[in-house]
């Protein structure tokens, strides 16, 4: 099972959209969790951001029972030490991972608040950062959800839908065969 | 396939080693990471890294530059990237002349790094395939320590194969820097001889009775400086190849003398009273043209014969041009690592340059220009400018040479080096440069035939 909760406030039909995209791209059960509280010392005053770092920290000892990955929302514009920003982050081959949804929102770049295109573009990174979690690394094939998107128009390039060959990783993944596995058996 | 590539960051702040280092990884990079200047050396001494992103102020200890200068004396090839803040932006600027290939200022756009480390990492591959393509192409046309992709050199690297293992005299003919040792190695090598020992003279660089010596040995005493017993080259040669190089240089006694020990496979020391017998093969080379000399009665026929029973005839460079390119590039690469030089490959001019040359001094005359070259090249391309002198060099006439007639040699040499001077408004130096000799020799031709400067 895959859980998904927010840091803080987020908004629920983004969340649904998220939750769609992952359990069709990973072929687990998605659960959503209560929302967390946001780390306080995540804050960069001198930068006016957010530290990916310190929510993906905060999230590693909220995995919960039965869950084998925990993916984090929040409304804030996360950056890390070198980067000005990030759209999200996740531990490479770890249990968590961040998305951030202050630059998906076309409002943040001055154009005009639309909700559909904010789900999508969330769904897509979702599968990207929890893909990480699986242990894949960014690919070639543009349309993939595992490649790098750089700005917006990269990303809204990608579906949510990974490529053959990241699919067959996936698939090929031990960890990930025994969790679909589990899941087969747990069903009435 | 991007894990195959390592990567190394460099920094004190462990917060921006490990964000760098994990952007890095998603990206599909095999990252490690160094705390310090000294950490990071340690780490180049270990493993090779493709790329090194060192932060420019580490307190203590080595800085971003003095890490980045001891990190390419280990690694010439490493690119080093500076990672920077706003505040130092100058000092960075000033490590890119100090050979650092990209400096990054933090925080920096997610685009920025993933596009330098592409453009990076697409260089890399494209010289790895380079390399690669260039190692199989050698290997295709590479017999032992003889390059050529020309028709006429593959059927010679046959006939070579053919005649290794037999005890036939072989008289291989080609002008000078043709490659005639080479072949006669290549040869010996590829025979069943092969492990016996191969024994060079050159017969025109001793006179007679030297080299009477040298073939043949002497007892002790047997003439003034004889003070002990010496084993000649044919002796030192038994079971294995002698290599006679410019056998057309050798006096009408020595002729009569080599006749006999081809023919009987013995001969005496010099001085000396028995017979020795040997069991040696013997490769005779010359730029002469032999069967001219016999005709004109410079050179015995018998002793011809007995040596001509195999011939090669190896073609001069300017009859196999294909094979300029292929052969400098093993020069370049071979006296690059040599001279200690930086440079990986010839501009499309150069190659145009070196295949318009006529060679007269063949492939040593390639060899020498290519040293020459990389001797004064300041890039990590041989340019056209780096040969200059080919044109030079040139005859000025095609096919011909425009000197004048009636000079005795000296009085070329006078004339020439003047011309020279004259040319390079008194420059000794340079004139020196072009004239292949040292400054000293030059100075000393100037003070002895008297030219103005």
């Amino acid at each position: 099972m895959l859980a998904v909760a927010p840091l803080g406030a987020a908004p629920g039909a983004v969340l649904t959209a998220m939750e769609g995209a992952l359990q069709a791209a990973f072929r687990l059960p998605v659960r959503r969790l209560p929302a967390l509280d946001e780390p306080a010392r995540a804050f960069a005053p001198q930068r006016g951001q957010w530290s990916s770092v310190a929510f993906l920290e905060a999230l590693l000892g909220r995995v919960p029972p039965g869950a084998v990955r925990l993916l984090g929302v929040t409304e804030r514009d996360l950056c890390v030490p070198v980067l000005s920003f990030v759209y999200g982050q996740a531990q490479l081959g770890g249990k968590v991972a961040v998305v951030s949804l202050a630059r998906l929102r076309p409002e943040f770049h001055g154009l005009k608040a639309a909700p559909d295109v904010l789900a999508r573009r969330a769904g897509t990174e979702a599968v990207h950062e929890l893909g990480h979690t699986f242990g894949l690394v960014h690919c070639l094939d543009r349309s993939c959800p595992m490649s790098l998107s750089i700005d917006l128009v990269d990303l809204d390039g990608k579906t949510a839908t990974p490529c053959v060959a990241c699919a067959t990783l996936l698939d090929e993944s031990r960890e990930m065969q025994r969790t679909r596995a589990r899941t087969e058996g747990d069903r009435p | 396939m991007r894990a195959r590539w390592h990567i190394l960051v460099v920094d004190d702040e462990e917060a921006m080693t490990e964000s760098l280092a994990a952007w890095l990884r998603e990206d599909g990079y095999s990252v490690d990471t160094a705390a310090s200047g000294r950490e990071a050396i340690e780490k180049a001494r270990a493993r090779e890294y493709a790329i090194y992103f060192v932060d420019l102020k580490m307190p203590g200890g080595l800085d971003g530059i003095e890490t980045m200068m001891e990190i390419r004396k280990l690694q010439k090839e490493a690119s080093v990237i500076i990672i920077t803040a706003y505040a130092t932006v100058d000092t960075a600027i000033a490590a890119m002349k100090e050979g650092a290939q990209e400096y990054v200022v933090k925080p920096c756009h997610p685009q920025e790094i993933s596009l330098l480390v592409e453009r990076i990492i697409r260089v890399k591959n494209l010289q790895r395939e380079n390399a690669i393509l260039r190692r199989k192409l050698t290997r295709q046309y590479r017999f032992h320590d003889l390059v050529s992709k020309s028709a006429r050199m593959a059927e010679i690297f046959d006939l070579v194969r053919e005649v290794a293992s037999q005890r036939s005299t072989v008289l291989i003919q080609g002008e000078s820097g043709t490659g005639k040792e080479l072949v006669a190695r290549a040869i010996h090598f590829s025979g069943d001889r092969g492990e016996r020992p191969f024994v060079a003279v050159s017969c025109a660089a001793l006179a007679e009775t030297l080299l009477e010596s040298e073939l043949f040995g002497h007892e002790r005493g047997s003439f003034t400086g004889a003070v002990a017993q010496k084993k000649g080259k044919f002796e030192l040669a038994d079971g294995g190849t002698l290599f006679l190089d410019e056998i057309g240089d050798i006096s009408p006694k020595l002729q009569v003398d080599l006749l006999r020990v081809l023919q009987e496979r013995r001969f005496f020391r010099v001085g000396g009273t028995s017979e020795i017998a040997v069991d040696v093969r013997v490769i005779a080379a010359t730029h002469r043209d032999l069967a001219t000399d016999v005709r004109e009665g410079r050179f015995r026929d018998d002793l011809f014969y007995r040596l001509n029973v195999i011939n090669i005839r190896i073609p001069p460079l300017r009859e196999r041009i294909e094979d300029v390119p292929l052969l400098a590039q093993e020069f370049l690469d071979r006296l690059a690592h040599e001279l200690g030089r930086e440079v990986s490959g010839l501009s499309e001019e150069a190659l145009r340059l070196l295949m318009d040359h006529d060679w007269p001094g063949n492939v040593r005359e390639l060899e020498n220009a290519v040293e020459r070259a990389l001797v004064t090249c300041k890039s990590g391309v041989l340019g056209a400018a780096d040969l200059a002198f080919l044109k030079r060099s040139q005859p000025s006439a095609a096919g011909g040479h425009d000197l004048p007639s009636g000079l005795t040699l000296q009085e070329l040499e006078k004339e020439y080096i003047t011309a020279t001077l004259a040319r390079l408004q008194g420059n000794v130096k340079g004139a020196a440069e072009s004239l292949g000799i040292d400054r000293s020799t030059l100075y000393e031709k100037i003070k002895r035939y008297e030219i103005p400067r």
